[in-house]
């Protein structure tokens, strides 16, 4: 029995992936084949072409850019084994998923366990079609990995707040309808005193200045409130709870930050396969430096295990229904290996791998320094190592915290 | 840990259970002090083949409970948490070159007996103090095999050795033109080197040309086990040492240098643990072994040195004293990463694989 019920899910699934491959067909234009928008949620306004525009109404209209959540808020409502099959043939046609960005990544799944139902109604659809552009108003001049320090303030002036300080390191700023805030309502309780509220950045009183980075981008922004009005309805939970909603968030930004299969589809071929296009190989057709050789195979070794390591995660958390202890080392150990990577991608170019602008580079040798530099902040951002560090020292192994 | 079925979740309970109650590390201390140079308790070795443990991968057909890999993986890392010293990893790696390699007749006369631990079987490949098969000078001709071979580990204790020669592998049984010189290493167990001079040599004669790496690889992928339990009891040792030892009126465990160095051991040893079970996975599944057992011996090579490293690092004093166990894992431990490939061979076998 067990068999056929097996093959009756098999053939769902089969039907379901044909669906997509039509789906793929019919709309998915050629042009935009293997061209990614990957970056678009920090790497600034894809001036959308009418070619991509229409690919991302298609895409959103099914609500397969967010498969897995609720049907009835614009998702796909589909389960996970139907999502990866969206990811499967998407990735075989070389198609991008066109809804993306903080809305997708870390706000909506927030918004869906913690939001009222006319908050649902309001702002997760917009994210399903690729709409609305959210930032995420979290770091401040000072909190950054002390996070809790955070001192912007929304005064309760009845129906509304008024809000005035300054978020930093705000993703994606200056292109973003709404902004995701942990603010100060209460200034006696360093956590019961955060609240989260969701703002409008075009509200009077919000600016908006871009940071330019060592990688001469400008992904980041400082972001400033003075005498911003929110209405009410803009608190997410109650007053008070935003810490624990806003570490919600994060969990949802480390699992994306670490999320092992996707690193690795972004990371694009083995580092091997690169070595040995762009260094000299010997008889045998192995690399002749024998240390980058040796430097490379000990790279790859190390993330297979780490890939390994997501994979148990998920299978461990599934098996348990709670997250798996491991998890804890997912971040830590999946930003250092992308940065290795990275530092061994310049290495086997040589001074090639090093160019800043101009003809004489190509566009993937560029991508590969801006990449490389933007990288470093990878083990900053989300909770830096040495807070994950913290992490799992005290929670996980149970060492006691400084006396 | 990997996802586990019942059968497997018994089977490893049982083992953590006896390790820990009838073969902790003072056990292994006994066999030490015994000066014996097979290195093991008979006794012992009885009682966990009567349980069950040499047959895991074996048949039923030929005695075994044909349980897989990954469960004997389960067996060998609680064995390996207590340093429990036995032929349990050889005999079943040599076990498995019957089960590819042998015929019918072979497979009826040895596997049943290597199931109920009556007989005991090790691996004899390399001829050097490194590990390199490519290296092979032992040779058999008329059915006679010479050649000599170097560090076996199991060697004192084993009626049968499974043997490379320059055109494949063969079954010699201990006897006459088998001698055995004993090497002392680090580790105080059982390696010899071996003379075969003429001695009657019985071909594993299926398998294919692979057959040696696929034997190697089941022997990288188990001693990875050993090492995995190994690190795992270093660390859990050296975690509980660092919460309750005391200095500047503080547990240890309160300072955050210890603290980080911790988290990074934690995040080390969880790379080592999916890839060790990866490489038991993919022996059970047949897809991808080569690699997947590089892999895991790579990976439990690199943390194993590490933690093992820090281990004595974090106790202090007292973690270079004969007294502490913790000085055990250290030794074995460099032992078995010098064996069935060192980081390096390793590193340069997994680029060969990938054609770089």
């Amino acid at each position: 029995m067990a068999t056929q019920r097996q093959s009756e899910v098999l053939s769902d699934d089969e039907a379901f992936r044909e669906e997509v491959q039509a789906f793929l067909r019919d709309n998915f234009p050629e042009e935009l084949k293997n061209k990614g928008n990957l970056l678009a949620g920090v790497d600034g306004p894809t001036d959308e072409s009418t070619t991509q525009e229409a690919w991302r109404k298609a895409v959103g209209k099914r609500g397969w850019g967010t498969p897995t959540w609720p049907k009835e808020y614009g998702g796909g409502g589909l389960t996970k084994a139907q999502a990866k099959i969206i990811d499967q043939e998407f990735a075989k046609a070389g198609a991008y998923n066109p809804i993306g960005g903080m809305g997708v990544m870390m706000f909506g799944p927030t918004l869906l366990e913690y939001g009222s139902e006319e908050q649902k109604r309001e702002h997760i659809p917009p994210i399903t079609r690729g709409e609305i552009r959210w930032c995420q108003g979290y770091s401040e001049p000072n909190a950054g990995s002390d996070l809790a320090n955070l001192q912007t303030f929304a005064e309760d002036k009845g129906d509304h707040y008024v809000v005035n300080g300054q978020k930093t390191w705000t993703s994606g700023g200056q292109w973003a309808d709404k902004c995701f805030a942990i603010v100060r309502t209460d200034k006696s309780d360093k956590h019961k005193g955060i609240s989260f509220m969701l703002i409008d950045m075009d509200a009077p009183g919000v600016e908006v200045r871009p940071i330019t980075m060592i990688s001469g981008t400008s992904p980041f922004c400082e972001t400033f409130f003075t005498d911003v009005k929110v209405p009410k309805a803009n608190l997410v939970g109650e007053e008070g709870q935003g810490w624990t909603i806003g570490k919600r968030l994060l969990q949802h930004e480390r699992t994306n930050i670490a999320g092992g299969g996707r690193l690795a589809s972004m990371m694009g071929g083995s580092l091997g396969d690169l070595a040995r296009k762009h260094c000299e190989t010997d008889a045998n057709g192995e690399l002749a430096d024998k240390v980058l050789r040796d430097k490379v195979a000990d790279f790859e070794i190390r993330w297979s295990s780490f890939l390994l390591t997501a994979r148990r995660a998920v299978e461990e958390s599934k098996a348990q229904g709670g997250v798996s202890e491991i998890s804890s080392v997912l971040k830590k150990l999946g930003t250092k290996l992308s940065q290795e990577r990275s530092e061994l991608l310049i290495e086997i170019r040589g001074l090639q791998g090093l160019g800043w602008e101009g003809d004489s580079f190509s566009d993937s040798e560029i991508e590969a320094v801006r990449a490389w530099l933007f990288g470093k902040a990878a083990t900053i951002y989300g909770g830096s190592t040495e807070i994950q560090n913290n992490i799992i020292s005290k929670r996980v192994l149970g060492m006691l915290d400084h006396q | 840990m990997a996802v586990l079925n019942e059968e497997q979740e018994m089977l490893r309970d049982m083992a953590r259970e006896w390790a820990v109650n009838e073969s902790p590390v003072p056990e292994f201390r006994k066999v030490r002090a015994s000066g014996d140079p097979e290195a093991f308790d008979r006794s012992a070795y009885a009682t966990m083949a009567e349980m069950g443990w040499t047959g895991v991968i074996i048949p039923e057909e030929h005695g075994g409970s044909d349980f897989g890999w990954l469960s004997a993986g389960l067996v060998v890392e609680e064995l390996g948490k207590t340093l429990t010293a036995s032929p349990l990893v050889m005999n079943t790696v040599a076990a498995s070159a019957i089960i590819l390699g042998g015929s019918d007749e072979q497979k009826a006369k040895y596997l049943p007996r290597l199931a109920s631990g009556e007989m005991i079987a090790t691996l004899a490949v390399d001829e050097g103090a490194k590990h390199d098969p490519s290296a092979i000078e032992t040779s058999v001709s008329g059915g006679k095999i010479s050649g000599s071979k170097a560090f076996v580990h199991e060697a004192h204790g084993a009626d049968l050795f499974v043997v490379a020669a320059t055109d494949g592998l063969y079954l010699v049984e201990k006897g006459d033109g088998v001698s055995l010189t004993t090497r002392r290493l680090t580790d105080q167990r059982s390696h010899a080197d071996i003379t075969f001079d003429g001695a009657a040599a019985d071909k594993l004669a299926g398998g294919g040309d692979s057959l040696l790496d696929d034997v190697l690889d089941r022997a990288r992928v188990l001693t990875a086990a050993e090492m995995l339990g190994m690190a795992q009891q270093v660390f859990d040792t050296t975690l509980e040492y660092l919460k309750q030892r005391v200095q500047f009126n503080q547990v240890l465990a309160t300072f955050q240098a210890l603290q980080h160095r911790m988290a990074d051991l934690f995040a080390d040893l969880a790379q080592m643990r999916s890839a060790v079970e990866g490489g038991l996975q993919a022996v059970d599944s047949g897809f991808g072994v080569a690699r997947a057992a590089t892999i895991a011996k790579a990976e439990a090579n690199r943390v194993l040195h590490t933690i093992s490293n820090q281990g004595i690092q974090l106790h202090g004093g007292i973690g270079m004293t004969d007294e502490y166990d913790v000085g055990f894992y250290l030794k074995r431990a460099r032992v078995l990463e010098a064996s069935f490939g060192s980081s390096g061979w390793l590193k340069d076998r997994f680029a060969k694989l990938s054609d770089y």
